[in-house]
């Protein structure tokens, strides 16, 4: 257990140090800034509950890039399924005017979960079939499925142009979507202003899944036996294709839900800038909590409390909020390469550095 | 594998039949039949070069990273890095001549690119780290850190003009559109050649190839495997870096966050489409400048029964199509993606 977390804490100081450093380099007081990130993640209730909220879309979509991870897959499209999780739950949430909340609020969440299915599905089934590396294609539907949504939600144009279905005419020139009905809203917990939503116990709940779907069913063993060697998983009679496709889809459906959450619980609507970074930082998280449902829990809280705490960070120490992402991909290469940690803290290297976690199999389909 | 694969035939053939479409159109006159300018025009054209310039620059920073054994998912990171360097190099230096400082911010992104790609290669050769991980990391760090140290106050003084070349510029269509640029766009197009030759006829090239097919062999001969790899993977983060010059000091004249906006990633995809060679990326990037030239004229022709985010995913689904439909006809260096040990622990 010791070991376990020995690297990622070691790991996060010497981020943090270095970040004071960069700060220290451009003129920035690194004590204040931490100070004041601390406070915006942990110093009130408030900050405690923008911390947790932060950390739900982490939890669904780090344990998305995390299952794909399981199979030998590199999920770099969490944000574009995040988006149609979004989409399509905001399209049910807005509409059926009448239906009780019992029947409304799952019917969004689960045309939310099934929109992200589809969009990681597609690149699955790419892979399967033509050999398509799913880096590329997960990246390309990314700026696809951005696109989609913002033609959803689209106001029109000068010239004519139609407007999205999805827009709500009543916000004139904003594109976005009006709000979703009350019988599909997941409540706050609290109530204002305290904005942690039940969403958190949903995003809980995925976590046992998931890890009893890996570590306990024949599922699991299939997509944990493709990852780490396919030859091996189609010689012992592993149907290796529908495994990927299912894989894909799942860690499609895990981010779709993180959209369907963050719309259903938070925003109450979709607009073009919703989404977007959560994808990317799932794969940090992912790798932070070394692809283990549990550990990315761990993970999520850190980088919640690092989002939470970045706005209150600027505000009182006037050091851009955008160090905090610095900090993110100097613990993603420390974490990936643990060699650096132990070289720079003169650790013992244990076999299994010597071959990590390899991603890139089938890298131009060769 | 021959060089002049059916890949980049296709793709040679494609920029071949646009010009050849372009010079009847501009030569036959058409009326009302905006279609035709739409497509063909010297202005898609024209377009379809500006926005194939940095693919092609970041194709061949994958091609050369590749061809050594080294996976380069990070050419956004590394355009990103080179864009903002010379962006901060030009801004500071405006009271300069304007080509002194010009050229001034070319070589601070090749510096900076190069510095981007030796931190590749040292996470992934020196510490082992999955090559695709490696590749993230740098574009992350890299958009953390142009944000965060992006002055929004700065502004850069002017950026390079079109150079026309004497006579061949008079010619009608290719003249205009060829022969009238500014110099990154002959630069890179030079160095599609230069790289094609480096690559497939020098004693660099061969070495090159062989650390990327078969390193045991190639060490077994006294080649370097991992100095090969550092050098292509420095030279290839230089390229990106160019890219990245090209965008601010060539394209824009400014630096935007985020300014890269995935056109390392659809490099990438050209580089693969391309069957990592320089001529057949450089009809890929062609292909893919040419998908973002008609969303442009599009626009400008007011064609508003297409909504335009569809107009707009063109590239990117482009991409999707080229990588599933002809990987399995190219094929990828045969040791990519794996360290190499010298003591022979594999």
């Amino acid at each position: 257990m010791f070991r376990v977390l020995l690297i990622p804490v070691l790991a996060l100081v010497t981020s943090l140090a270095l970040g004071a450093l960069v700060m220290l380099l451009f003129g920035d007081d690194p004590i204040l800034a931490y100070q004041g990130l601390f406070q915006g993640a942990f110093g009130s209730g408030r900050a405690w509950s923008s911390t947790i909220r932060k950390m739900i879309p982490l939890i669904l979509t780090g344990l998305s890039v995390a299952v794909a991870f399981k199979a030998g897959l590199f999920n770099i499209g969490a944000s574009g399924q995040f988006v149609m999780g979004s989409v399509f739950s905001v399209a049910v949430g807005i509409h059926f005017e009448g239906l009780p909340m019992y029947i409304h609020l799952p019917m969004a969440i689960l045309a939310g979960m099934l929109g992200g299915m589809i969009w990681g599905a597609i690149p699955g089934f790419l892979k399967v079939t033509t050999g398509a590396h799913e880096v590329i294609v997960t990246i390309m539907l990314n700026y696809v499925a951005a696109l989609f949504g913002g033609w959803t939600v689209y106001a029109g144009g000068t010239q004519g142009q139609t407007p999205g279905p999805l827009w709500d005419p009543t916000a004139r020139a904003i594109s976005e979507t009006p709000d979703v009905l009350h019988s599909a809203q997941i409540p706050w917990i609290f109530g204002p202003p305290y904005r942690v939503h039940f969403g958190v116990f949903l995003a809980l709940l995925a976590v046992l899944i998931i890890w009893w779907l890996i570590y306990k069913t024949t599922v699991g063993f299939e997509i944990r036996t493709v990852g780490q060697n396919p030859k091996a998983a189609r010689y012992a009679g592993i149907r290796v294709e529908k495994t990927v496709v299912l894989t894909m889809a799942i860690a499609g459906g895990l981010a779709g839900l993180a959209g369907t959450i963050e719309t259903l619980g938070l925003n109450h609507k979709f607009a073009p800038e919703f989404g977007g970074q959560v994808g990317f930082d799932g794969i940090t998280v992912a790798l932070l909590g070394q692809t283990h449902p549990v550990g990315v829990v761990f993970a999520s809280f850190l980088f919640g409390a690092l989002d939470a705490g970045a706005a209150k960070m600027q505000f009182e120490s006037g050091v851009a909020a955008d160090i905090i992402q610095v900090i993110q991909a100097l613990v993603l290469a420390f974490v990936a390469a643990p060699l650096i940690i132990k070289a720079l803290f003169r650790l013992r290297s244990t076999q299994d550095d010597r071959h990590s976690a390899s991603l890139n199999t089938s890298w131009g389909g060769s | 594998m021959s060089f002049w694969s059916r890949t980049a035939r296709v793709a040679v053939s494609l920029v071949v039949l646009m010009l050849l479409m372009a010079i009847l159109v501009e030569l036959t006159p058409l009326g009302e039949n905006k279609w035709m300018r739409v497509f063909f025009g010297v202005s898609a054209l024209n377009f379809t070069l500006r926005a194939a310039i940095p693919l092609v620059l970041g194709a061949l920073s994958g091609i050369l990273c590749e061809r050594s054994g080294i996976i380069n998912i990070g050419i956004e990171g590394m355009m990103l890095a080179g864009a903002f360097a010379g962006f901060v190099a030009k801004s500071s230096t405006n009271d300069w001549p304007l080509y002194l400082s010009l050229v001034f911010s070319v070589i601070v992104s090749l510096g900076v690119g190069g510095l981007m790609g030796l931190l590749h290669g040292m996470l992934s050769i020196r510490f082992r780290m999955d090559q695709i991980i490696s590749g993230s990391v740098i574009i992350i760090l890299a958009a953390g850190l142009t944000s965060y140290l992006f002055d929004r106050d700065a502004i850069a003084d002017g950026k390079f003009t079109p150079i026309p070349i004497p006579l061949l510029s008079e010619i009608p269509v290719i003249g205009p559109v060829l022969f009238n640029n500014p110099p990154i766009t002959y630069l890179a197009l030079l160095l599609v050649l230069v790289v094609h030759i480096a690559i497939f006829y020098t004693r660099w090239g061969l070495r090159t190839r062989a650390v990327g097919e078969h390193p045991r062999a190639a060490d077994t001969e006294g080649i370097n495997v991992n100095l090969m790899r550092y050098l292509n993977t420095m030279l290839g983060g230089m390229l990106a870096g160019l890219a990245g010059a090209y965008l601010v000091l060539e394209a824009v004249g400014q630096f935007q966050e985020g300014m890269t906006a995935g056109r390392g990633f659809i490099s990438l995809a050209a580089m693969i489409f391309g069957n990592w060679t320089p001529f057949g990326a450089l009809g890929a990037a062609t292909l893919f400048g040419y998908t973002q030239a008609l969303q442009n004229e599009f626009l400008l022709a007011g064609v508003t029964t297409i909504p335009r985010q569809f107009v707009s995913m063109l590239p990117y689904v482009v991409t999707i199509i080229a990588v599933s439909g002809l990987v399995g006809r190219v094929r990828a260096p045969a040791a990519i993606g794996r360290p190499y040990d010298t003591e022979g622990g594999r």
